[in-house]
């Protein structure tokens, strides 16, 4: 279309979407209806056309596909789309959870539809912008323009300290993402192009890549997040709506693991030898503190917050552990993690839309009157603690299979996490479902009505579904993956002949 | 001997505005006071020529005895003042007339402290550049305590004026030290005589000519007089003294230190970096506190300036490039930001503080929308068009190795971006407070396209960025 292939109108679509709920004039409830049925068509066709190129990737080959490129600002940066194995699936995440989100704030956002539903669909562009670009600023311009929508999301549509909430969430993310702007200036002074297939294939002479890989670690650390760059996660999941907390743990958290797997691991190879024990401490830190302190909330959506935290642990570590199992682990659990938290904040929307309030103690005995609440709630607790038959459990038993290879003290810890993650998650659900029903506000409660019932049963088949069929997406990025360590491999060796080249630049 | 009719070519802009300033002089005088509208359409309509004409211009030459240059970057730069003073004169006429200072002497001023700049973009040597900088900087003057019978304005400036002549004296010291050791007044001449070991000399004559450049430029640490003139002046005075003077202004610096000065460069980099972090970390950290919004895009400004010097600071084509971007960019989104601030006004009364923006979005969506995107963009966030005016400068200095600049940068902007994001949060988060009342077309015309320029820039950018290019070239 206009000379665009299918990456752009993939990523561009939404803002269609967008452009038509611009249109749409006044405030009543039948232009607010139209709002939202434009948003959650214009996601669906979304999702369809994600799944139509997923279809047509091959999985066979590594190398960048269904790629576009036009001249843009000139001088080496180039408006370049492509995706592989490792980039794709997170584009059917996204896409797939988009309509999920629009479906979610159906009934609970009720003022200023028209923006919020603007918002989401530009921050989907965005969103998927970041895992299709092939160039670096192109990269940075849709990592860092998420920002803009997430923070209005926050700030309009959240709890009582949104506005803390959302001004620590832009400053915290913008502050690391401008250090990876430097180095980002400085990887284009080297190699005179920002195009990431390039890069890929250039090697930085090892003490540039030491400064370059902290200066991207600073950006996606504080983004998956590794402790101790967390704290702006809970605050902003908390005063978050509900359809904003699961594209912030659906989608954006995985943006840093992305990013390390794009970047990071194959453009610096030993820097990130070199960092790898630095990851790992953080990661099995971030396992067990945050798991710690899951278990002492009381605000259900802050416990959920944390134990993002922790998975995400196990995600470094099986990236930094540069093993095929390692890696298409911790793929595969970003990808899980997106189904469950996801879910699992879809979980306490359920809830919090009846009640409106996040307490734990407030709940108690639900099971009586919501029994298909209670089954829904108990598969994505399950999973989250990762056990065998759900799709948690494979992301983390590959992440530590990877990663024993490496270092078996690493996993000896991080397995404890694990064993906290089910005292946790057992103990809230407890909390929630079981015991009496005592609290007579709670008498009247209704069980999932339709709309929350379609909501939850995608994510529902698809946690099942990937636990006892993991073939597809590992079989996606299997190529990638290989493909991914061998180069690094070989660039490690090539860094140890380049510094001749670093000093002769700097005059 | 370059023939006469071969100069005035060169400098048709200038004649185009001279002759128009004092047509209108003459017009004002005979007419009287009726003729406020159609002395501001004229002027609008000279400055518009002028644009014109400096676009059809081509190739570089040197007239009036190497006093005055005709070259690709000076065009740039006249185009983007005479623009600034285009769009502050049409958001001018509404104001004035509400105001009751519809003089048609306004206008006039204008038109000649354009001229000025355009004689000081253009100037060639130290003794062009002083008069074009005066010229410029008188009509400022006056304009700025235009409003005389409001004591804020009038303090403003007789302000303005008294730091103004320090430093047109410290700038008139510098000069004449230079001239002293270097011999000569052109920029060709000096850069000739000035290499190597410099004598201490021709160091104090930098630092004072760099000094009145500083304050034109209202850099750290010659900013005091920004805040007050600001907020005292006229709004749509203010709307111009942040636009137009200040790129003529930082065009002159560019062109000194780039043709004069390039055997010393190491010597006036010191200066431009240390001047450029100030005015980055005062920009950032003073604006925090500020209520008052005219206040605020003071500061803002002072900032600014500094990420602008960035690009400066790396001494090269690519340097000077970034600048002229970052000149055009912020141009743009200072006048959509103050067409916005013009546009406050509560049952007839201009209103200035932050708080009275509270809930725009809910009393004016479109205004609300536009003046939020300018606010991402002057904190240079991506994909709007500060980021890319940001990105150019700051990758100018990473490319001259200058990292240390360059983070400090990125540090001063996250701080900046808490008060613009303040900003924000107060039009989208806030209960609303009373609402506008209904803005003049050319208001609301010039804040909707600044919005969607900044917005939009990024789908087309190639053009600007090489006309920038272009532009920088001609200096080196």
């Amino acid at each position: 279309m206009f000379g665009f292939g299918i990456l752009t109108c993939l990523v561009f679509l939404p803002l269609v979407g967008a452009a038509f709920i611009l249109t749409l004039r006044g405030e009543d409830e039948a232009t607010c209806s139209n709002a939202r049925w434009a948003a959650l068509v214009t996601t669906i066709v979304d999702f369809l056309l994600s799944v139509y190129v997923y279809a047509k990737l091959d999985p066979n080959s590594s190398a960048f596909q269904f790629v576009e490129e036009k001249h843009w600002f000139g001088g080496g940066l180039v408006y370049k789309m492509g995706v592989d194995g490792m980039s794709m699936p997170f584009v059917v995440l996204t896409t797939f959870l988009m309509p999920i989100a629009i479906a979610a704030s159906w009934k609970s956002i009720h003022v200023r539809v028209k923006e919020y539903m603007i918002a989401f669909l530009a921050l989907e562009t965005l969103m998927t912008g970041v895992f299709c670009s092939l160039d670096l600023v192109l990269f940075y311009l849709f990592f860092e323009g998420g920002l803009i929508p997430m923070f209005l999301i926050i700030g309009i549509w959240g709890g009582p300290r949104r506005v803390y909430a959302s001004f620590k969430f832009f400053l915290y993310t913008l502050l690391g993402s401008l250090l990876m702007l430097v180095a980002i200036m400085a990887m284009y002074g080297y190699a005179g192009t920002t195009d990431i297939s390039v890069l890929l294939k250039t090697t930085f002479p090892a003490s540039m890549q030491k400064w370059l890989w902290i200066a991207f670690f600073a950006s996606f650390a504080v983004k998956i997040p590794m402790w101790p760059f967390h704290t702006w996660l809970p605050d902003a999941h908390v005063e978050a709506p509900t359809a904003g907390s699961v594209i912030l743990a659906g989608v954006l958290l995985k943006m840093g693991g992305y990013g390390f797997l794009r970047f990071s691991l194959p453009m610096f190879p030993d820097a990130s030898a070199y960092f790898a024990p630095l990851i790992y401490a953080l990661s099995v830190i971030a396992i067990i503190y945050t798991s710690l302190v899951a278990l002492v909330q009381v605000d259900v959506k802050k416990l959920i917050a944390y134990s993002s935290v922790a998975h995400m642990g196990f995600v470094t570590i099986g990236l930094f552990s540069l093993t095929q199992q390692g890696i298409q682990g911790a793929i595969f659990q970003m990808i899980s993690h997106g189904l469950v938290s996801a879910a699992l904040f879809l979980c306490v929307g359920v809830i919090y839309d009846r009640m409106h309030t996040r307490e734990i103690a407030a709940y108690g005995g639900l099971v009586e009157r919501m029994p298909l609440y209670a089954v829904a709630f108990m598969l994505f607790t399950l999973a989250n603690i990762g056990l065998p038959g759900t799709s948690g459990f494979i992301g983390e038993f590959l992440t530590l299979i990877g990663a024993f290879r490496v270092n078996s003290w690493v996993v000896a810890l991080a397995a404890t996490g694990s064993i906290l993650s089910a005292a946790y998650a057992l103990y809230l659900y407890r909390r929630i479902i079981f015991g009496a029903l005592e609290k007579p506000s709670l008498k009247a409660i209704l069980d999932l009505s339709p709309r929350e019932i379609a909501v939850l049963a995608p994510l529902f088949v698809l946690t099942i579904y990937y636990g006892l069929q993991p073939g597809p997406i590992l079989d996606a990025t299997a190529t990638s993956v290989a493909q991914l360590i061998r180069s690094n491999g070989e660039m490690r060796t090539a860094a140890l002949v380049t510094p001749a080249r670093f000093e002769s630049m700097r005059e | 001997m370059i023939p006469l009719n071969f100069a005035l070519a060169h400098s048709l802009p200038e004649l185009v505005l001279a002759i128009g300033a004092l047509g209108l002089v003459l017009a004002g005088a005979i007419r009287g006071r009726i003729s406020d509208w159609l002395v501001t359409e004229i002027a609008v309509g000279v400055l518009g020529l002028g644009i014109l004409v400096l676009l059809g211009g081509r190739g570089t030459a040197i007239v009036f005895g190497g006093a005055f240059v005709d070259d690709s970057f000076g065009r740039f730069m006249k185009i983007l003042s005479y623009a600034g003073s285009l769009v502050a004169l049409l958001m001018a006429q509404d104001f004035l007339v509400r105001e009751k200072i519809d003089k048609f002497e306004f206008p006039v001023l204008i038109l000649l402290a354009t001229l000025g700049m355009s004689l000081l973009i253009s100037a060639n040597g130290l003794i062009a550049l002083y008069l074009g900088l005066e010229l410029m900087s008188l009509s400022l003057y006056v304009v700025a305590a235009f409003h005389r019978d409001n004591s804020r304005a009038s303090e403003a400036g007789l302000k303005y004026f008294v730091l103004g002549a320090l430093s047109s004296g410290m700038l008139l010291y510098g000069a004449s030290l230079l001239y002293g050791f270097a011999g000569t007044v052109s920029f060709s001449g000096i850069a000739a005589s000035v290499r190597g070991a410099p004598s201490l000399g021709v160091i104090f004559g930098l630092v004072f000519l760099m000094a009145g450049l500083a304050f034109k430029i209202s850099a750290v640490p010659f900013h005091m007089w920004v805040p007050d003139v600001y907020e005292g002046a006229p709004t749509p005075v203010t709307a111009f003294f942040a636009s137009a003077p200040k790129i003529a202004a930082f065009a002159v610096t560019v062109r000194v230190v780039i043709t004069a000065f390039p055997g010393i460069a190491v010597q006036w980099q010191q200066i431009i970096i240390f001047v450029s972090i100030l005015s980055m970390a005062l920009g950032s950290f003073a604006a925090i506190g500020q209520t008052n919004i005219k206040r605020l895009m003071a500061y803002s400004s002072i900032g600014h300036v500094g990420f602008a010097l960035v690009g400066l600071a790396a001494d090269s084509a690519a340097g000077v490039a970034g600048v002229l971007f970052y000149m055009a960019i912020y141009l743009v989104m200072l006048l959509g930001t103050f067409a916005a601030i013009l546009s406050m006004r509560v049952n007839g009364r201009a209103v200035e503080n932050i708080s009275d923006l509270a809930g725009l979005a809910r009393n004016d969506g479109a205004m609300a929308f536009f003046l939020a995107m300018l606010m991402f963009s002057l904190a240079g966030i991506p994909p709007l068009a500060g980021f890319f005016a940001k990105f150019y400068v700051f990758y100018a200095a990473v490319e001259a190795h200058l990292y240390w600049l360059a983070v400090i940068g990125f540090v001063t902007s996250v701080v900046a971006a808490f008060y613009y994001l303040q900003i924000v949060k107060i039009i989208y988060f806030d209960e609303p407070a009373p609402s506008f009342d209904k803005a003049p077309a050319v208001l609301r015309a010039v804040l909707a396209l600044g919005g969607l320029a900044v917005l939009l820039l990024f789908a087309y950018p190639g053009p600007f960025v090489s006309a920038a290019e272009a532009a920088a070239k001609s200096l080196f």
